[in-house]
């Protein structure tokens, strides 16, 4: 607690952690590579620097503030060591600004203007190094990273990883995966949380967003598209609009003006998720099953228990495929019995890149053919509109199409938020389906950015506990800590990316307070949907009767191979 | 190259130092005495069995000069040069023995598998200057020629045993 | 096992007798450079000669049985290791220099048998001959406290460290003092840190001490990786009881109960001594759980470096002992409140701890009588270059460097003239003739005033032949090679400075290089992460400062003015010295020289590679360097 002058102005601080919390509160955008408040610090860029009062130079994100401390944020001296860092920094980095695919989102870029940075002084002969593009989600482009360690950080801290680290030092160092492999080579989840931190173009997100224009361009397929639950909080952060606002009929305008067929809800089959994810925890506790019980929903996360938790697949982890694989089976077979000729091409919007991975995996596959053709991240469908021209703050609303117009219970579209899946599959369990019930499921403490969170919930006449976790690194303290009896759960939901899909790294880059922003948006929908239970969902009886018939739990279900 | 690696030693070191991640580097410095070089196998099998990724020790074995990937040769020279070395001529003897090896900065092992030519920058022998080492053992005020000398003299007991 | 102090007193008589029972005492050097020189077959060929001459030989100091005889010890590093191998004989103070194999027989005979001196041996130049080690130019000057011991007692024997008064100060430390009075204690000496920085060491301790967390942590820094300096490995190979010994009353100071010694790869013989000397003491009791009886316990570890520069950093240097890539990292928090594995840490370098006994046992006003004001007590240097005598010296803080290079060094090699000082390794700068530099006092503040520092010792000498441009490139080349990579400004600033430097001495630099390089040189020491960022570009800026005039020659007139940048040499033959024999053109490499026999011949500047080989093969001196 105190006061701290800034460039003058006298700020107060609280509880920051360091002086570049401060500056930025007191309204100056500092310049920063490598510093993001949720990792931790590591003080390599240099940029922002600033000046005390015998006139030292420190780094704002590595000095505490004091009370009465005086700093200056810019001074001609500290321009000018900014400027030599990022002319420093571009001499050795690709400069295809215009073909690069971060072009316009480049930290390196947006600075190097910002500073007016309008010549490099020194040639740039680092060697060209080869490109990665073997990960079915991300690419690695060795040449455009400026080695600020963000990923390396988020791969360790938050996923508890460490799928790529330095190596080597000085002027030979780099960033890669051991003994520079393929991505594809390791152990990584594809969760993306790299490429979502990375500040310039060296780790990106996959783009498939040609191929989606190819679909829409041929006749013989029929599109049809699913939009998940997460993305209709995040897409609006491209086009201007307030965080967390609800763009789904928005966006559902934009896919069918680029000529998709048909545009469904993810939410829905979210439902159906829980239905089945509910009825098999059930049957666990009447038939004495395996538990605790892991949520299924989550790719990367998945990938990380084939990897890391083999004991887990097929036993712990509940056989219920994703809600977006379920609406895939659900697609198909209403394609199917549609009678239309052409080819179906399903496709969904995710805010995930994980799910690029998901839809290629075998156990999606029937006959060569992907139940889930393509897997867009939120982003990629936001270059889509801006490539079309839509305008898209300016558009209408426009509904889902039929049968599935419906679109999913509140239940459901809390899918997209951490603790959401829990929340939706303990109302379902819950004896008491009044709308009082729904609110007291709100405070038994499984909603909120807690990385960790606990609940007891009463059903059926006995208590079940509850956790829910986001982030792998977490998530692997709680299976350890299950494993060795030292806590005991019923039901473990487990999120890769930091507060659940809402921060998939398919989706604009946003860390709370806007992320929270994303949840608030979701909550507020599931408040303004009538119906908040998922076999309360008019729709659910048709899917099963009509569509799914007795295949209804080989579809609905996976065994991992 | 498909090598079989004996992987009780690398249980022995293990057990020796122990698991955690501090010692790690004692660890792979063990590794090197034993082999000479770090075999991805064997660098594999301890990233398992400690339970760090194969990144993380990848990152420390490529920070610190002494570890190599590459298997190195049965001789290892260094030419110090360090600050006195350097005023004190170590350059061409760096130069000479590279020629008379064929080797460089970028390939420092022969071809045999004899030997491996690499620089240090101080010995702290600067009395000595300029220094080379073979094998750890420090040859003081040398030339060019006597460098020649040494690694011809090296030879010739090579090829009569 | 020793349990209390009486027993301690009664063992360090025991081996005080011992040692007096040794009538004379031969101390062969055992340092690397001596070593190196062959010292350890002269130790074995005089064991041997004894046996055979039927002289009571001894290897070790004999408390049991104590009757007379030679003691012959392998001893550490006297720091005159340009005349290795050294071998002294006590009592009577003599040295014997540059000893081989064959003097060996002689020795023996002469001295071992009959006291008598094997004069040849001893040291001599235009002044005359010198018989005792402390009236040699090069020792007379010196004030050895610190490496007194070193060259003077056997380096692997705790017993002749506790007969030359070993492990007193742990004894008071242990049964006089509290950890408040000893960190008082070495704060009110002033003692700094010898490692760079000059930090007060008791500072450090008492900061360690009032930390709420009660697990802490001595770490000893012997990560000596200064190119040219090895004043930490004589300490560690020659008296590695007397660091030990530091590090442990840091321990009772600070209430730490584990220690680490981190030493760089390049010093396996450093390690084995501390090793063996490790050993001993546990044996004795004096490291291990309670100590000489009391309730305080102290054991000390050794990791081994795996060779990084960088690691002689602080957060570097724990990042590496918790086996992490020796990175540093931004501080706050501080190595005290948070050091090696999040732990309150005491660090300082061997020298430092090497202080501490002495401080603990002669007292403040000793200690605050050697040296100057604000930097008291002694400071080792490695002396190197093109000096008359190199070595390893000490002196008291405040020694001008005049008495240095002058006196102690026996001025400029082959009798060239003085042109500067490289001090501080590459993390240094230079002192000069000019601007009063040469008479500067050596200590922290002072040089801290004309841009230099101390670092952890080297003193390089530069003659009028050193172009001061490619010591910037060497030191640079060196930097660049070690940073660590992670802060842009070290990692690419580095880079791009030695790139600079490497057009000036290559002859292609212009003179908008040369305000690059400065404007980048600013930048590098304004805004890198740790201490070796913020200095690796000294030795640009001080050269810059100092010697601009040369960095213009070699940008505008293309010219070295020291001679020393071959790219910038140009041969020529003088036609008038040439009688036409094309010697030079059959030696020519790259066949650059052509011309007809008989007449005059000439080179083709364009072709010429600039080796020289033409130079030396005109037996008429034709051949010109311009």
């Amino acid at each position: 607690m105190g006061y701290m002058y800034i460039d003058g102005m006298k700020i107060e601080f609280k509880d920051e952690k360091n002086i570049l919390e401060v500056i930025r509160k007191a309204g100056i955008e500092m310049p920063t590579f490598c510093y993001y408040s949720e990792l931790s610090t590591y003080g390599a860029c240099r940029m922002c620097v600033v000046e005390n009062e015998r006139g030292g130079i420190e780094a704002a994100c590595s000095t505490l503030p004091r009370d009465g401390m005086k700093i200056k944020t810019n001074t001609p001296a500290l321009q000018k060591h900014r400027k030599m860092i990022l002319e420093l920094l571009l001499a050795t980095h690709c400069r295809d600004c215009t073909t690069c695919s971060k072009n316009g989102s480049c930290r390196l870029q947006e600075l190097a203007l910002r500073f007016g940075v309008k010549r490099v002084r020194f040639e740039n002969n680092r060697e060209e190094k080869e490109k990665d593009t073997s990960s079915k989600s991300i690419v690695r482009d060795p040449n455009k990273c400026i080695l600020c360690g963000d990923c390396v950080r988020v791969c360790q801290e938050k996923q508890g990883l460490g799928i790529i680290d330095f190596a080597h030092r000085g002027s030979k160092l780099q960033v890669m995966p051991a003994f520079d492999m393929k991505l594809c080579d390791t152990d990584c989840v594809n969760c993306g949380q790299c490429a979502a931190v990375c500040p310039t173009g060296a780790i990106t997100v996959k783009d498939e967003t040609e191929k989606m224009w190819q679909y829409l361009d041929d006749p013989t397929k029929r599109v049809v598209v699913q939009i998940a639950p997460a993305v209709r909080v995040a897409l609006g952060d491209e086009f201007g609009i307030e965080h967390g606002e609800n763009v789904l009929g928005k966006t559902v305008k934009a896919l069918k003006m680029m000529g998709v067929d048909s545009v469904f809800d993810t939410a829905l089959s979210a439902d159906l998720t829980v239905m089945e994810e509910a009825a098999e925890f059930m049957e666990r506790v009447e038939n004495g099953g395996t538990f605790p019980m892991y949520t299924s929903c989550c790719p990367a996360w998945i990938r990380y228990a084939e990897n890391k938790h083999p004991e887990l697949i097929n036993t712990n982890i509940s056989s219920c495929r994703s809600p977006m694989q379920m609406f895939g089976s659900v697609i198909k077979k209403w394609h199917e019995q549609s009678g239309d000729e052409r080819e179906l091409i399903s496709v969904a919007i995710m805010p995930c890149t994980a799910k690029k991975y998901e839809v290629a995996r075998n156990e999606f596959t029937e006959n060569g053919k992907r139940v889930v053709e393509l897997s867009l991240t939120t982003q990629e469908l936001a270059t889509m509109i801006r490539e079309a021209g839509i305008q898209f703050g300016e558009l209408e609303n426009e509904y889902l199409d039929a049968p599935f117009d419906m679109g999913g219970s509140g239940a459901g579209v809390i899918f997209g938020v951490t603790g959401g899946v829990a929340e939706a599959v303990i109302r379902q369990c819950s004896d008491d389906k009044s709308s009082g019930a729904v609110k007291d499921i709100k405070f038994i403490g499984v909603r909120g950015r807690d990385e960790i969170k606990e609940a007891t919930v009463h059903a059926g006449g006995r208590d079940f506990k509850i956790c829910v976790v986001h982030g792998l690194a977490n998530a692997e303290k709680i299976i350890r800590a299950t494993q060795s009896g030292e806590l005991y759960y019923d039901l473990i939901e487990i999120m890769a990316c930091p507060e659940g899909c809402i921060g998939g790294a398919g989706q604009p880059f946003a860390i709370s307070p806007e992320r929270d922003k994303r949840a608030r948006g979701l909550y507020h929908t599931d408040e303004r949907i009538q119906i908040k239970f998922s076999d309360k969902n008019p729709i659910m009886g048709y899917i099963y009767d009509d569509i799914l018939k007795d295949e209804a739990h080989s579809l609905l279900h996976v065994h991992y191979e | 190259m498909e090598q079989k690696f004996d992987f009780g030693v690398i249980d022995k070191i293990l057990e020796t130092y122990g698991s955690e991640q501090k010692n790690l580097i004692t660890i792979l410095q063990s590794v090197q005495s034993e082999h000479h070089y770090l075999p991805r196998k064997v660098l594999e099998y301890i990233a398992e069995k400690m339970n760090i990724s194969l990144a993380k020790i990848y990152s420390v074995a490529t920070f610190y000069e002494n570890f190599s990937l590459d298997p190195k040769g049965r001789y290892i020279i260094k030419i110090c040069d360090g600050t006195a070395c350097h005023v004190r001529k170590s350059i061409p003897i760096l130069e000479r023995v590279r020629d008379t090896l064929g080797v460089s900065a970028e390939k420092p092992t022969t071809d045999d598998m004899m030997f491996t030519v690499e620089t240090v920058s101080c010995l702290g022998a600067c009395g000595l200057a300029p220094v080379m080492t073979l094998n750890d053992k420090v040859y003081p005020a040398m030339t060019p020629d006597k460098a020649q000398e040494l690694i011809d003299a090296v030879r010739e007991g090579e090829s009569e045993s | 096992m020793i349990k209390s102090r009486d027993e301690l007193r009664a063992y360090r008589e025991k081996c005080e007798r011992a040692l007096n029972a040794q009538n004379i005492r031969v101390l062969v050097c055992a340092g690397t450079g001596c070593v190196a020189g062959g010292s350890l077959d002269i130790y074995k060929r005089l064991i041997e000669l004894c046996e055979e001459k039927g002289l009571n030989a001894q290897i070790e100091l004999e408390k049991e049985v104590s009757h007379e005889g030679i003691g012959i010890k392998k001893s550490g590093c006297h720091g005159f290791c340009e005349l290795g191998p050294l071998v002294k004989i006590e009592p009577m103070g003599w040295l014997y220099l540059q000893v081989k194999i064959d003097d060996c027989e002689e020795i023996v005979e002469k001295t071992l048998k009959n006291g008598e001196k094997v004069e040849r041996l001893f040291y001599h130049d235009d002044t005359g001959v010198y018989e005792k080690q402390f009236d040699i130019p090069f020792y007379k000057n010196q004030t050895r406290i610190v490496l007194d011991e070193c060259g003077q007692i056997d380096a692997d024997s705790v017993d002749e460290y506790i007969a030359f008064g070993g492990y007193r100060a742990v004894e008071k430390a242990l049964f006089e003092m509290d950890s408040v009075g000893i960190c008082n204690q070495i704060e009110e000496s002033g003692l700094r840190g010898r490692g760079g920085g000059g930090y007060p060491a008791g500072k450090k301790w008492i900061q360690v001490l009032h930390q709420p967390e009660t697990l802490r942590y001595v770490v000893c820094n012997g990560d000596e990786g200064d190119p040219g300096a090895f004043m930490d490995r004589s300490i560690m190979e020659g008296n590695p009881h007397r660091m030990l010994e530091g590090m442990i009353i840091a321990g009772i100071a600070t209430k730490a109960h584990e220690g680490y010694i981190y030493v760089r790869a390049e010093y396996p013989l450093a390690v084995r001594r501390l090793n063996r000397a490790i050993e001993a003491a546990r044996k004795l009791g004096l490291l291990g759980d309670n100590i000489l009886g009391t309730d305080f316990s102290f054991d000390i570890h050794i990791n081994q470096g795996a060779g990084a520069f960088v690691c002689g950093e602080g957060s570097a240097l724990t990042a590496s002992i918790e086996g992490e890539r020796g990175m540093p990292r931004v501080k706050p928090p501080r190595t005290v409140e948070a050091g090696l594995f999040g732990k309150p840490t005491v660090l300082n370098n061997v020298e430092t701890y090497a202080n501490v006994p002495l401080i603990i046992i002669n007292g403040v006003d000793w200690y605050r009588s050697i040296g100057t004001e604000t930097s008291p007590g002694t400071k080792a240097f490695a002396i190197t270059g093109n000096v008359k005598n190199t070595g390893l010296i000490e002196v008291p803080m405040g020694t001008t460097l005049r008495e240095v290079v002058f006196e102690i060094g026996g001025g400029i090699k082959n009798d060239k003239k003085f042109k500067a000082v490289q001090i501080g390794g590459p993390s240094g700068g230079c002192l000069t003739l000019g601007e009063g530099q040469i008479d500067l006092p050596l200590d922290f503040d002072s040089l801290k005033k004309v841009g230099a520092m101390i670092g952890s010792g080297g003193l390089v000498v530069m003659d009028e032949h050193t172009c001061m441009v490619e010591v910037a490139r060497f030191f640079m080349n060196f930097t660049q090679n070690e940073s660590c990579g992670k802060c842009v400004p070290c990692r690419e600033g580095t880079r791009r400075m030695l790139e600079i430097l490497e057009r000036i001495v290559g002859g292609t630099g212009t003179l908008e290089d040369i305000d690059l390089l400065e404007e980048l040189a600013n930048t590098v020491s304004k805004t890198a992460l740790c201490g070796l960022g913020k200095t690796a570009a000294n030795p640009v800026l001080s050269t810059l400062k100092y010697f601009r005039n040369e960095y213009v020659a070699h940008v505008v007139d293309k010219k070295c003015p020291a001679g020393e940048c071959k790219a910038l040499k140009v041969y020529r033959i003088d036609p008038d010295k040439c009688k036409g024999c094309s010697k030079c053109a059959r030696q020519c490499p790259v066949s650059a020289i052509s011309g007809e026999i008989k007449s005059p011949f000439s080179i083709d500047t364009a072709k010429c590679i600039k080796c020289g080989a033409c130079k030396s093969a005109c037996p008429f001196g034709a051949v010109e360097e311009v």
